[in-house]
């Protein structure tokens, strides 16, 4: 039987795609690398994921396990000629036990719908990706995402806590455990944030967190990037953690006002959303210390959002900018790095002369609380050439952050695009080390081949990078 | 045991940085040296305060806290290690927050010395409280649970419940009064013939002499821990894993990860 008939016969004849139409939508992720699958499937239970893994093996062909496709680094681009595992009709919440804060889930279920069922019992799935409405925790689990809110909870790997997968053999185990402290490895922690390499995850066991019962959302704005980026530093070092401490700079500010008209302050150089979340007296306390740090650090005006309203037009601000910079040119491109958070002036004032230098425009909308840069580089994809001096200038900025004692990714992930940068903070022995990994869960290597992980000649000779660069497609560039 | 060669990991703090909230010390620094210095700093770390940094992330047990604080697993950042055939490797990155490559510092926790020698490593640190005080009393688990606001710890003997509050002392007069709590000087003190591991939700089955963590799942208990069965999917992974990063045997032979 040929492979695709394999599985039809494992799942069902609708339930296996192979349309040239059909396969060309599974191409590429949010990114725009491409790479060509032979079948997508939607299967519906641990044993038919567990049918795709070992069919595919039996024919000799790599699978990717793929949920909403909003990755950004290229992480479920299909290895040529894969499988394509989709989650998407995996997407039940399977049970959720209130009193112990925990919740089963498929891994197709979305981010924000998890949040939104357990709403009721006043708890939340904690990480909250900007693509919350439309990720999954199945995508959640392979990135190790973050979001605004992973300042004080930490992300994905912090709210998982049991996993169900089918291993790239095609065995089906539970890593991590219900209980406090399973025994052997910690399975679980490494699987999560291994952008699919180490097999499919089926079921995620995940840890809800109470709604906070007070909230205080803040807007502060400066004449400086400086002066808020201080600000941040100085209010962490004051041992006050914020659930959330995000910046905008002018570009931002103005591309963004002029798209959600929230009275955001367009002629400041630099804006911090900042929010308390906890008991009341200590939301006060809070928000009058952080107020005071910023006074110190030349705060121009901090805004109170006075209700639930004000609130939410604030962080609608803040997770509607990648939609207003379409206002400013077609497309952008979007990076993540991080920072130490002392460094945060200089380096992204380095992100400004780097763009300029390559004429290009920088908008920078971030997690400036732990230190993870966004800055998105917009242009115009016509514009012959750009594309290069938008590559340039991106792997500039992943150099400077490295160099500034940082790291390639915050929550991205590595996937595609800065596999060959690997080598910028990891030396050919930690490479090693990881891929001693992934063999141990991966001997044949057939579960999503050729991310992260550059090959071994490939070692230490980054000069390569640009190889992926030249690599990307032309076209939009979510 | 003749061939064994004891190995002795560097000691001392290396720095610490209050405003990104990490410290940077050798494995072999002692818990008790790294909270001192912390505390001058106004922070702490998420790891249980008795013996060696390294041998409390390579055990990774966690402390009283673990409800408020998170699981040990949680505070490692970055560790430098020795593998098995003698190479310096680093695992993680440096800043709070990291997703490059497969974060081998998860697999370290918790590998009680199998897998590499912990050498220096960074951690996360947060803030001390600006008020804590334990409260107790004879009130249900499940009313403790459902009323309180993340407490840091909650325990149940059974009988009675201890919790541990932090923040603004208002606040948390707000939160044990309606429960019926009182102060008291700590928590009770713990049964220590075996440390269990249950489903959060499971504690009212517990028997005997015991103090469980509510919301966690950990039960201090005069009997030791009754025999877990191990998956033999598990079991093989760990075989993997162990043949990969040392092939020979050579890292704290005869331990096995699943025995207690």
């Amino acid at each position: 039987m040929t492979l695709v008939a394999e599985l039809r016969s494992a799942l069902d004849d609708h339930r296996v795609r192979d349309g040239r139409t059909e396969l060309s939508l599974y191409r590429h992720d949010a990114s725009a690398m491409e790479g060509a699958a032979v079948a997508v499937c939607f299967p519906i239970s641990t044993a038919e994921v567990q049918s795709c893994v070992r069919i595919a093996r039996r024919h000799g062909v790599p699978f990717v396990a793929r949920g909403s496709g909003t990755g950004l680094a290229g992480g479920a681009v299909p290895p040529d000629g894969a499988v394509v595992i989709s989650t998407t009709k995996l997407n039940h919440i399977v049970s959720v036990d209130v009193a112990a804060r925990r919740a089963w889930v498929e891994p197709g279920v979305l981010n924000l719908d998890l949040s939104r069922a357990v709403a009721a019992h006043g708890l939340h799935f904690a990480p909250d990706p900007s693509s919350q409405q439309t990720c999954s925790i199945g995508g959640n689990v392979a990135n190790n995402s973050g979001g605004p809110h992973c300042l004080a909870e930490g992300v994905t790997n912090a709210h998982v806590l049991a996993l169900e997968v089918v291993l790239p053999d095609g065995n089906v185990a539970v890593l991590g455990g219900d209980d406090a402290e399973p025994s052997g490895y910690d399975l679980r922690g490494v699987f999560v944030g291994s952008e699919g390499m180490l097999g499919v995850a089926t079921k995620v066991l995940v840890r809800l967190t109470p709604n906070p019962p007070a909230v205080c959302t803040m807007l502060m704005d400066f004449d400086t990037v400086e002066a808020g980026a201080s600000t941040v530093s100085a209010v962490i070092a004051g041992g006050i953690v914020p659930a959330a401490m995000e910046m905008m700079d002018q570009l931002c500010l103005r591309a963004v006002e002029a798209y959600v008209h929230a009275g955001l302050p367009v002629d400041a150089a630099a804006a911090l959303l900042i929010e308390v979340v906890g008991l009341p007296n200590g939301v006060a306390a809070d928000t009058a210390a952080i107020t005071e740090i910023a006074t110190t650090h030349d705060v121009r005006t901090v805004r109170i959002a006075a209700d639930e309203a004000e609130r939410a037009l604030l962080w609608k601000g803040r997770k509607s900018a990648f939609g207003a910079i379409a206002r400013i040119k077609p497309n952008y491109y979007l990076h993540d790095t991080v920072v130490p958070r002392r460094r945060l002036p200089e380096v992204l004032k380095a992100i400004y002369d780097i763009t300029l230098r390559h004429d290009l425009l920088v908008l920078n909308v971030f997690h400036a609380g732990d230190g993870n840069l966004h800055p998105l580089l917009v242009y115009d994809g016509r514009e012959p050439g750009v594309l290069d001096r938008v590559h340039a200038a991106g792997e500039e900025i992943v150099r400077v952050s490295v160099e500034a004692g940082g790291v390639l990714s915050g929550e991205h992930g590595i996937g595609l695009e800065k596999r060959d940068l690997m080598p910028l903070m990891f030396s050919a022995v930690d490479l090693a080390a990881q891929e001693a990994l992934r063999a141990a869960f991966d001997p044949d290597g057939v579960s999503n081949p050729g991310k992260v992980l550059p090959s071994p000649a490939r070692c230490g000779d980054v000069m390569d990078a640009g190889r992926v660069a030249r690599a990307v497609a032309e076209g939009a560039w979510i | 045991m003749t061939g064994v060669r004891a190995v002795v990991a560097p000691a001392g703090i290396t720095w610490i940085e209050p405003a990104e909230m990490t410290a940077s010390c050798g494995a072999g620094t002692t818990v008790a040296e790294l909270e001192e210095a912390l505390r001058q700093h106004g922070q702490c770390v998420a790891i249980p305060s008795s013996g060696s940094v390294g041998g409390a992330l390579a055990v990774g047990r966690s402390g009283l806290r673990r409800l408020g604080y998170g699981p040990v697993r949680d505070a490692l950042l970055q560790a430098r290690y020795v593998s098995a055939a003698g190479e310096l490797v680093k695992a993680g990155g440096p800043t709070v927050k990291n997703v490059s490559g497969f974060d081998l510092c998860r697999l370290l926790v918790g590998s009680r010395g199998t897998l590499g020698f912990l050498g220096d490593i960074i951690l996360r640190t947060r803030p001390r409280p600006r008020f804590e005080q334990w409260f107790g009393g004879a009130v249900d688990p499940d009313e403790v649970l459902a009323r309180l606001y993340r407490p840091t710890a909650a325990l149940w003997d059974g009988a009675s419940v201890w919790v541990l509050l932090e923040g603004d002392p208002g606040d948390i007069e707000q939160q044990i009064g309606p429960l019926g709590l009182t102060a008291v000087d700590g928590p009770p003190e713990l049964p220590s013939g075996g440390r269990w591991s249950i489903a959060p939700g499971a504690y009212r089955s517990l028997r005997g002499r015991f103090v469980v963590e509510l919301g966690v799942g950990i039960v201090h208990h005069e009997d030791p821990l009754p025999p877990r069965a191990v998956d033999p999917v598990i079991r093989d992974l760990h075989r993997r894993i162990k043949q990969q990063f040392d092939p020979t045997g050579r890292l704290n032979p005869g331990v096995d990860m699943f025995d207690g």
